[in-house]
């Protein structure tokens, strides 16, 4: 099986996988970065967003030979110690139920806010109309984006 | 102030010194009438069999044990908030612990919307217990009477002398004393921590990608593992090809138990390759259904001569006879998957000595029970680790996917973490019933409702009604019956069983009712409620008063029959002890409604922790619109025809409504709130798009009727009772 050496959250990570292996499961099972989650595997869901050059992507569909050199950044590497200004947001909202898709859904917003650091509401919806919240928390991650565009 | 004295309290409560120093309480959930006793081993070796305990460092940290298994309705929090209310801590040093299955627990499951009911006079005990030992302690130390000594934030205070101590430097000593065999909780006017917005306390972990959930567990040396199960429901193996699966790189196994082929390898993506490779032939076991043939055994079960009689007050057939006006109407509901966003997964290791589960369940014990059975190993020799579950909404009551991990861990004898994909998820049953409901009701001239009939026909339900829920009890006649058609399609609780669909066409029916009558809607409902306090028929099981309370709040905050901007809907159920009442707004945009707002009134009791009590009123209500409104089941040949969130739709960002949520303040100890605000949405939301349409949506999804697919159809107002006494 052939090697790939991946830039994982700005550190380098050498994997030894098949070529069609989605990155979903490479961050998962061969770098024990677990905070990506499986939750359709057909990029329905948005549990499995990651930034790649810092666009969000959807990991469970991207094979892994199509990373190539990218900057990958996970939940675990989107700041040193949790306190992105949507993660602060995130808890000063009181976001998560079950918190499953939460860091899908911080990866997407993350992004959002880095090209446009105070979208509209509608441009929010639009953005995260991609993400399932099974437990239904939408009115407080799109408070959550609001209150973290303040921050930006 | 209430007082509890030892002879009814129900916990068992233990005492104990922590290993270097601090108080340590044990609370033993099974020993309902036993005295107080004094622990004097230290504390872990002395937590043997008390494994709910809360213990106080003398470093001032204090330690809460929760029990339940934690899915999203935040008991993780809620539970030490109640501990720590009664014992007057400094919450920013709780911490709080996910406790693994433990015989010492009582009710270790997260179901019925129990946990807090249950458990909330048992923690209240903890934390007053403690804080009088402690108090006792410090005014020990300082030659006065406890009584003239206060408690906050974790300190202990002298007001006459101005010293204070805190509870970690009187722990030690508060260990050597006696338990308190009278225990005085505080009165709620006191109340610091309960009933304000506390923040869930996994909040960072969830952020920054922790590995919390049962997909995340690791163990160095585990097997993946994912099962192909029979497509479709009524069938079974004929034959497996394994070859090629088997061939296929980092696949290490390929074994077949009763219908299941596992396909064993080291990492998931690859066994879920392989599995592709599968070649299995299947033979029919049983009926292989279809959507198109439920629909029509439900009108003939509903037409049938044989029910299950549920309750039956007066005489239905003479009081039918004798009405003015009659009110007949059907409505339907398709089956449905919890599609919890975390699929299930166990992790299982059978070992010669014991079994090791780790995992999400909502019902540890009855995994462990039934891993028990299936292994003929005794329960003292399987360990079961609880992790936080990605969601549950009923599906991990079950208990198929941890005993497939522990049967499969048994053959390849190593330890397996097994994987369902969405894919099996959405086609591995238990699912929310399909049912039709037909209602009809008789009034008499001057628009009282005098008879009251509802059959239930379900697939694989037992009794698809709730016989003795509203109105029954505020009608004379009644008849409520039910028919089950057994079926191989499984299914199982979902988020408020029964009632999730239930409420909807009753509240729907009611609304038809009350126009067919001439009567406000809202106007109609405490009229009935009135009836049933002053002149019941038969024995009335839910709260009258508290009904009539939130029927009355909700139709206060919104504005019931004042708003001429938008058309609103009504509905108001009790559900798993609490009551719950919705109105719904709606305005129609491009000749279609579209749901604006939703109040909810909620009386679930004392709240214990704002935050979570709307976080569950809100996602409930969001729950309950997005089935309604768009999520089906369908079956072709008993093969589920929806396999993902590519052709299984659920609610999404843009498609919520606002939400306002109001709650009853009466004091009343905690009745539960993880479901009851999702029955009632649907039944406003149609209600509303009646009043907005005068179309009636009888059946879910929503999304597939008239109103929003040909709304050109549905232009002419159409009455769905029939408004005349037939000849």
């Amino acid at each position: 099986m052939p090697n790939y050496t991946l830039q994982i959250n700005g550190k380098e990570h050498v994997v030894e996988v098949a070529a069609d292996t989605p990155l979903l499961w490479v961050l998962r099972d061969h770098t024990g970065l677990v905070g990506t989650k499986y939750g359709c595997g057909i990029a329905q869901c948005g549990a499995c967003t990651v930034h790649f050059n810092g666009a969000a992507i959807r990991s469970c569909m991207l094979p892994v030979s199509a990373v190539k050199n990218a900057d990958i950044t996970t939940i675990e590497g989107l700041s040193e110690n949790g306190d992105h200004p949507l993660q602060l947001a995130w808890d000063e909202v009181d976001v998560p139920q079950c918190g499953y898709c939460q860091a899908g859904q911080i990866m997407t917003a993350a992004s959002l806010l880095k090209q446009n650091p105070k979208p509209t509401l509608a441009e929010i919806e639009n953005t995260m109309q991609g993400h399932i919240c099974r437990c239904g928390a939408y009115h407080r991650i799109r408070e959550a984006i609001q209150l973290a565009s303040t921050k930006m | 102030m209430q007082t509890t004295h030892n002879k009814s309290r129900r916990d068992f409560l233990k005492l104990s010194t922590l290993t270097g120093g601090g108080l340590m309480l044990g609370l033993n959930w099974l020993n309902a009438e036993a005295a107080p006793t004094v622990i004097h081993q230290p504390m872990f070796e002395g937590a043997v069999g008390f494994n709910s305990y809360l213990s106080i460092g003398t470093d001032d940290v204090i330690t809460i044990m929760s029990p339940n298994p934690e899915l999203g309705q935040n008991i993780l929090t809620s539970f030490p908030m109640i501990v720590a209310e009664e014992l007057d801590a400094d919450w920013k040093k709780v911490k709080v612990l996910q406790a693994n299955l433990d015989n010492a627990f009582d009710r270790q499951l997260t179901g019925g919307s129990g946990a807090v009911p249950h458990s909330w006079k048992l923690l209240r005990n903890a934390g007053a217990t403690a804080r009088q030992m402690l108090v006792q302690a410090a005014a020990n130390q300082w030659g006065v009477d406890a009584t003239t000594c206060t408690t906050a934030n974790g300190m202990v205070m002298h007001a006459a002398t101005g010293r204070q101590l805190t509870y970690g430097q009187v722990a030690n000593d508060a260990g050597k004393l006696p338990v308190p065999t009278t225990i005085t909780w505080k009165d709620r006017k006191d109340f610091k921590l309960i009933g304000t917005a506390v923040k869930n306390v996994a909040n960072h972990d969830i952020v920054t990608g922790k590995p919390l959930f049962g997909l995340d567990f690791y163990r160095e040396g585990m097997m993946y593992a994912v099962l192909q199960r029979p497509p479709a429901f009524g069938s079974k193996i004929k034959s497996v090809n394994d070859g090629a699966a088997k061939a296929m790189p980092g696949i290490t196994d390929v074994v077949r138990f009763g219908n299941n082929v596992a396909v064993v390898g080291k990492s998931t993506w690859e066994v879920m390759k392989a599995k592709k490779a599968l070649k299995i032939e299947y033979e029919k076991d049983g009926e292989l259904e279809s959507t198109a043939d439920h629909d029509l055994l439900f009108k003939k079960m509903l037409d049938s001569q044989t029910a299950t009689v549920r309750r039956k007050d007066g005489d239905v057939d003479s009081a039918f006879k004798n009405a003015s006006k009659l009110i007949k109407s059907d409505y339907q509901c398709p089956f449905l998957p919890h599609s919890p966003m975390e699929p299930m997964n166990f992790f299982a290791h059978v070992r010669p000595d014991g079994v090791e589960l780790v995992g999400p369940s909502q019902t540890p014990g009855s995994a462990r029970t039934a891993t028990s059975k299936l292994l003929g190993i005794p329960e003292d020799k399987i360990t079961l680790q609880l992790t936080r579950l990605g969601g549950g909404f009923g599906r991990r009551l079950k208990t198929d996917y941890v005993t497939e991990a522990a049967q499969l861990s048994s053959i390849i004898k190593a330890p397996v973490k097994l994987i369902w994909s969405r894919e099996d998820d959405m086609m591995g049953g238990s699912y929310r019933p399909a049912v039709r409901y037909r209602f009809e009701a008789a009034l008499d001239a001057q628009g009282n409702m005098i008879a009251y009939k509802l059959r239930g026909a379900g697939i694989n339900v037992g009794n698809s009604t709730r016989e003795d829920n509203f109105p029954a009890g505020a009608v004379d006649n009644l008849l409520i019956d039910s028919v089950d058609h057994s079926s191989p399609i499984t299914t199982g609780a979902w988020r408020a069983p029964i009632t999730n669909f239930l409420a909807f066409a009753e509240q729907s029916f009611l609304d038809e009712v009350a126009a067919a009558a001439g009567k406000d809607p809202v106007a109609f409902r405490l009229e009935l409620l009135a009836k049933a306090k002053q002149k019941p028929t038969g024995e009335v099981k839910y709260d009258i008063d508290r009904m009539e309370g939130v029927t009355k709040l909700a139709a206060e905050k919104s504005g019931w029959g004042k708003r001429k901007e938008v058309s609103q809907g009504f509905s108001v159920y009790f559900s798993h002890r609490s009551y719950v009442a919705q109105v719904c707004d709606v305005v129609m945009s491009k000749g279609k409604p579209v749901i604006k707002k939703i109040y909810a009134a909620s009386d679930c009791g004392e709240v214990v922790n704002l935050s979570g009590a709307r976080q569950q009123v809100m996602g409930g209500v969001v729950d309950g619109m997005g089935h309604a409104m768009y999520s089906a089941l369908t079956f072709k040949d008993g093969v589920p025809q929806q396999k993902n969130f590519d052709a299984y739709r659920l609610i999404r960002m843009k498609e919520i409504p606002e939400i306002e949520t109001y709650f009853v303040d009466n004091g009343i100890s905690p009745t539960g709130l993880g479901e009851p605000a999702l029955p009632p949405t649907g039944g406003a939301i149609a209600n509303a798009i009646f009043k907005a349409t005068g179309q009636r949506v009888k059946n879910q999804p929503f999304i597939e009727e008239d109103v929003f697919k040909n709304p050109s159809k549905s232009k002419l107002p159409s009455s769905s009772f029939e408004r005349s006494k037939p000849a």
